[in-house]
């Protein structure tokens, strides 16, 4: 086990650069960022406090970057991070972190916990100490091409359903097409409406896209388990496929983590900025809606609200486009509380959903989206990833809540207005 | 050694050698900090948004939405401390005279009474922080010799300054002495212990808003 564990290490000292010895330096141990993390706020136990989870990396920063804690390793003084800790530390950072950001965003003296919590799990991962369900999840995704083992023919398996159904073409490998559409698991298998919605919305909005056949996945469990490596050789297929089809701009999914990873991680995987755009597709449909090409008829009367999800809204930047959005199809659209940049995780980002492991605990914190739901009063929920969607899914289930989970896509192609001549 | 010759002591040399000491050390840290760089983010940003790092540096000190009802006494604390210790520090008379001993600069000062009342609020909210620290299950787990070092190297100087102010104690050159070590002692420690928040929250909360301004969801 030594080898992994120096590998670990060595991962951890290659991870730590300036933001988090800033970060490390400044935390006065309030335990603020306990009170906004929903690991902590549901079992009141104070064992999942975000800067806790970081303690074996904050232990290496401390022993190999500041001359104190050198001192300190010379004499002997200063206890070394053993495998038996990160074993220990493996559920805390994995299954109680759902990387929602929302400590980050309180943390008094700035800390960005889930910048250093994505950076510490490349050190957890490489000692061997990532969930087994993780790492199947990574393997299928760079063996096979998805995390659920998903190939090209289900894809196309639900094209041709999709073509039926709207009796709409669904453009593959077109070449100049504008925008390339991706993917999730998620969508592919348990969501094609999505599809269908997407192919609807941009034939009458006259929208040149197109599906990859070697790049139609948008996930990236790499960035979730921690796996730089694997997770740059994801992501690479989107490009190459991008670039081979000159498309202006790649659509991540209804998918939280999907987005940061082609978004936000994506340039920096690879090593080299982008060549095209990428948008969320609720960025699209806001411009489309904006410039007057997407239009819809009538709205919802249900009562409904909208889940923000964290790497769509806190961190993506995606706060307004899906409210203006639903405003325009729904006439009792209601806000829960801490919407927006502030929202409660549903449980089940950054990995947790995957992590078969960490099920009770996430049906157990669910209780606060219960409770988020039900101040509005609603039994309609809007949300913008599939995993959200899923998790929150069997989270109502669980808790017995009779309310119904649509995707913000679907839910506009609803009230499309359609143009019906060829 | 006399009270009198402690007192010039206190006055020169062991300030001049604090002083060369704490300023070391922050420069120290700073290297150690600075030292490590960071890679250029090469992710396209959601809007140029220039100063949000330095926004985040003066809103980061306004509580989140929600927080202040689950934190109260973290909160109150935490600002009355704070802002006890800086008027104490910035706006007492004789300190203001001290400064421009040393570095010929001055300002107006507040009434003594004020500053007095100040001095008192935040040993009071020291007080009240460590008995938050003792009995809150999250701050004790996270709390260790470093905690309680440094809640004491706060402490002292601003009781000793409330006892020579007051004469209480000790004679006053003696209690006088005893106020500028324990401020000497802070100077030499603070940049190795979890008191570097001084200098580092600048970074640490430029950094928050420059990730999350890329974003475009900077506070």
């Amino acid at each position: 086990m030594s080898a992994t564990l120096a590998k670990g290490i060595n991962s951890f000292k290659e991870v730590i650069d300036t933001p988090i010895a800033s970060f490390f330096s400044s935390c006065v141990h309030c335990g603020l960022c306990a009170e906004a993390c929903l690991f902590y706020t549901e079992t009141g136990d104070a064992k999942y406090t975000p800067i806790r989870k970081l303690e074996p990396l904050r232990r290496v920063w401390q022993q190999e970057y500041t001359l104190l804690g050198k001192l300190g390793k010379t004499l002997g003084l200063s206890k070394p991070v053993t495998d038996a800790e990160l074993e220990a530390w493996e559920p805390l950072v994995y299954d109680s972190c759902t990387l929602c950001g929302r400590c980050a965003m309180v943390c008094p003296v700035g800390n960005d916990l889930t910048y250093m919590i994505r950076k510490m799990r490349e050190g957890m991962a490489a000692s061997g100490h990532a969930p087994e369900d993780l790492v199947g999840a990574t393997t299928r995704a760079v063996t096979i091409g998805s995390p659920m083992g998903i190939k090209w023919p289900a894809v196309l398996a639900q094209i041709k359903h999709v073509q039926n159904e709207t009796g709409i073409e669904v453009p593959v490998e077109k070449e100049g097409a504008d925008y390339l559409v991706l993917m999730s698991s998620m969508e592919i298998i348990n969501f094609p409406e999505y599809l269908s919605a997407l192919s609807r919305i941009f034939k009458q909005t006259g929208v040149s896209w197109t599906l990859a056949q070697d790049a139609f996945e948008a996930t990236n469990s790499g960035i979730q388990i921690g796996a730089s490596d694997l997770a740059r050789e994801i992501v690479s297929r989107i490009v190459v496929a991008a670039e081979r089809l000159k498309v202006k701009c790649v659509i991540s999914p209804e998918c939280g983590h999907a987005f940061t990873a082609l978004r936000w991680e994506g340039p920096n995987l690879i090593g080299r900025p982008f060549r095209f755009e990428v948008k969320h597709i609720l960025e699209v449909l806001d411009e489309l809606h904006t410039a007057g090409r997407l239009k819809t008829k009538g709205k919802d009367k249900r009562p409904l609200t909208y889940h923000d999800p964290c790497q769509i809204a806190r961190r993506g930047g995606v706060v307004e486009q899906p409210r203006r959005l639903l405003n325009e199809v729904a006439s009792d659209f209601r806000e829960m509380p801490d919407a927006g940049v502030m929202n409660w995780c549903c449980g089940g980002g950054g990995g947790v959903s995957a992590n078969s492991r960490a099920e009770p605990l996430r049906l157990q914190v669910f209780k606060h989206k219960k409770e988020q739901i039900e101040a509005t009063g609603t039994q309609t929920l809007i949300t913008a990833c599939a995993n959200c969607r899923i998790v929150m899914e069997e989270g109502l289930e669980h808790h017995h809540m009779k309310v119904e989970v649509i995707g913000l896509t679907e839910l506009l192609a609803q009230y499309l207005v359609e143009d019906n001549t060829p | 050694m006399n009270h009198l010759d402690l007192l010039t002591f206190a006055r020169g040399d062991a300030l001049n050698w604090a002083l060369i000491l704490f300023a070391a050390g922050v420069v120290l840290r700073l290297f150690e900090i600075f030292g490590l760089g960071r890679k250029a983010d090469l992710a396209k940003p959601r809007t140029n948004s220039p100063g949000s790092g330095w926004r985040t540096v003066f809103t980061r000190s306004l509580p989140p939405q929600g927080l202040l009802n689950r934190e109260p006494v973290t909160y109150v604390g935490g600002y009355v401390f704070h802002l006890g210790l800086f008027a104490t520090i910035l706006f007492f008379a004789p300190h203001i005279e001290f400064f421009d001993d040393l570095f010929g600069i001055s300002w107006p000062n507040l009434p003594s009474a004020l500053v007095d009342a100040s001095a008192v609020a935040a040993i009071v909210a020291l007080c009240v922080l460590l008995a938050h620290r003792i009995t809150n299950p999250v701050k004790r787990m996270l709390s260790g010799f470093g905690d309680y070092l440094a809640w004491a190297l706060t402490l002292l100087p601003l009781l000793t300054g409330y006892l020579s102010f007051h004469h209480l104690l000790f004679e006053y050159t003696l209690m006088l002495s005893l106020h500028l070590f324990s401020v000497e002692l802070l100077l030499v420690l603070l940049p190795f212990t979890k008191l570097f928040h001084t200098f580092s929250v600048f970074i640490s909360r430029w950094y928050n808003g420059d990730i999350f301004g890329r974003k475009g969801t900077a506070s």
